[in-house]
């Protein structure tokens, strides 16, 4: 298990790994983004109350889901690095933040689109939509902060700390806003999750669900293939395997 | 020679941090005029009308606070960062954390609890009923000792950054949301004689959470920010 | 169900085609940055070993 964790952590073999896992990710995830979207705007039949309307959820919720998932990852890696002075960990966590971003605002902006038809209006204070707006806000410190900070090394620490108050903020953040939200107004609309979905509307949003985890991984690797080029340019075998080509 | 303990120690910072914040009444009264002007502002952009005024009085009131709390706390660690006080603290035998935790609280003695005491003042012109008043002194007394701690980690991660200023903001205003939230829903519910007692509760864990985590959390960013 | 009707979606068409549309789009650019990044990288690289042989060579 150690040997296959510090196997892990040195730069040359995750460097080498990743570039042989991006493909895998990037293929699968292809595959199952486009089958599953088929399957979400062809297959599954209309809703007997949204109608075609809810078909907005096959991209809505996955993007949802991710949003929270990598924000939760990156606070995981900024601790190994924190905790066992992991630089490669760092690396993992840098190369989180812009996707969660981007993922954070797709989740809003489709969020929105959704309500439009469904409420009347592009935004609504619902809970849901508050919470994500104030994770993108974390997301954006995040990368406020260590855009501020010049050295790398003192920037991953710095974020690293930052990322994990953000995560024992989260649920915090989550409850209050639910509990704010539902003084001013039933959450009558948007209670998902209540009659389960039949096989058809959800295998396929479970097909977007991982198709966007393949996603992430794919994309989370070529970042750190990035971040490990810059933090190891002084080193030997960057250095061999850049001239060598 | 003997080290001083915990409580020595945190006795000595808190008379000198207390000190210090005397010689500086002007810098320090600072956010509490900002609190004042902000709330003044209100009116002016909205309209005089009383019904209005006593709908958002406590939104105002609050938003005012955490404003003014963000903009306080540039005077936390700045001055100890430049003259190398807190190299020293980071260096001395009693944990940093310790030493951070007593220069916060007094940086709320002198920034957070005149914004309690002033508060009334403030509601009193957004006309809320007398009833209402206890709820939000005590919602604001539970709720800015939070907000200096939250601040507390912000400042103590950009401490060494030359340009800190919105940054703090953009690091600690999302983090204060949920202390925002509760602390206006107090002051609402009793507005309309109801109980007040579960988000004063929650207040107070969430206070207690940021006591026991807080300061771990900014002495790990003043170690970062020293190096 | 023809094409046209599917390409309608119930009335909802401007709505589902531009969320469908916005998330292949974020998905997109984010593979394109991701793999700019790492070439132009290996770009810089490449250059700055070149220039130090180079110069290592002359002196």
């Amino acid at each position: 298990m150690w040997t296959w964790f510090h196997k892990l952590s040195s730069p040359p073999h995750f460097y080498r790994l990743s570039a042989s896992l991006i493909p895998w990710f990037g293929w699968l995830a292809a595959a199952f983004l486009i089958v599953s979207l088929y399957g979400g705007l062809v297959t599954a039949p209309a809703d007997y109350q949204q109608g075609d309307g809810f078909r907005i959820i096959y991209v809505h919720v996955p993007a949802a889901m991710l949003s929270l998932f990598i924000y939760m990852f990156m606070a995981t890696a900024a601790a190994i690095g924190v905790i066992w002075r992991m630089k490669l960990a760092h690396a993992v966590a840098v190369a989180c933040a812009p996707i969660g971003a981007s993922v954070t605002f797709l989740a809003l902006a489709t969020g929105s689109i959704w309500g439009k038809p469904m409420w009347g209006t592009w935004w609504a204070w619902d809970a849901r939509l508050t919470s994500e707006l104030i994770l993108l806000f974390l997301y954006l410190g995040y990368m406020g902060l260590r855009s501020a900070i010049d050295d790398t090394n003192r920037a991953d620490r710095a974020s690293a700390i930052l990322a994990l108050v953000g995560v024992v903020n989260v649920p915090i953040v989550h409850y209050s806003v639910t509990w704010w939200n539902s003084l001013h107004q039933g959450s009558t609309l948007l209670k998902k999750g209540g009659p389960a979905l039949p096989p058809d509307m959800a295998l396929p949003l479970f097909g977007m669900i991982i198709g966007f985890m393949c996603f992430f991984g794919a994309v989370a690797l070529t970042r750190v293939k990035r971040e490990v080029l810059v933090r190891e340019q002084n080193s030997k075998w960057v250095k061999d395997m850049v001239t060598s080509k | 020679m003997q080290t001083p303990g915990l409580v020595d120690s945190a006795l000595a910072l808190l008379v000198r941090d207390l000190k210090l914040g005397y010689r500086r009444l002007g810098e320090l009264a600072n956010p509490l005029v900002f609190f004042l002007v902000v709330a003044t502002l209100f009116p002016l952009a909205t309209s005089p009308e009383k019904e209005l005024l006593m709908e958002i009085g406590p939104g105002i009131v609050w938003v005012a606070a955490l404003l003014s709390s963000v903009l306080a706390l540039d005077t936390l660690y700045r001055s100890d960062m430049d003259d190398g006080t807190l190299e020293q603290m980071a260096l001395s035998p009693q944990p940093l954390a310790w030493l951070l935790l007593i220069k916060t609280i007094a940086h709320w003695l002198v920034s957070g609890l005149p914004l309690v005491i002033l508060a009334p003042l403030v509601a009193q012109a957004f006309f809320l009923p007398a009833d209402a008043m206890p709820a939000m002194v005590a919602s604001l007394a539970l709720g800015t000792p939070t907000l200096s701690l939250i601040g507390s980690i912000g400042a103590a991660l950009t401490a060494g950054l030359r340009r800190g200023g919105a940054l703090v903001a953009m690091l600690v205003l999302p983090l204060s949301m949920p202390i925002l939230i509760f602390g206006a829903r107090a002051t609402d519910l009793a507005m309309d004689g109801l109980d007040v007692t579960g988000p004063l509760n929650l207040l107070a864990a969430i206070m207690f959470l940021a006591l026991s985590l807080g300061p771990i959390a900014a002495a790990a960013a003043i170690r970062v920010s020293l190096d | 169900m023809t094409f046209m009707e599917f390409l309608n979606m119930g009335g909802y068409a401007v709505y589902v085609w531009s969320s469908v549309g916005l998330t292949v789009a974020v998905l997109i650019i984010n593979v394109i940055t991701a793999r700019r990044a790492v070439s132009q990288e290996l770009e810089r690289l490449r250059k700055r070993y070149a220039n130090e042989a180079n110069t290592g060579a002359s002196q």
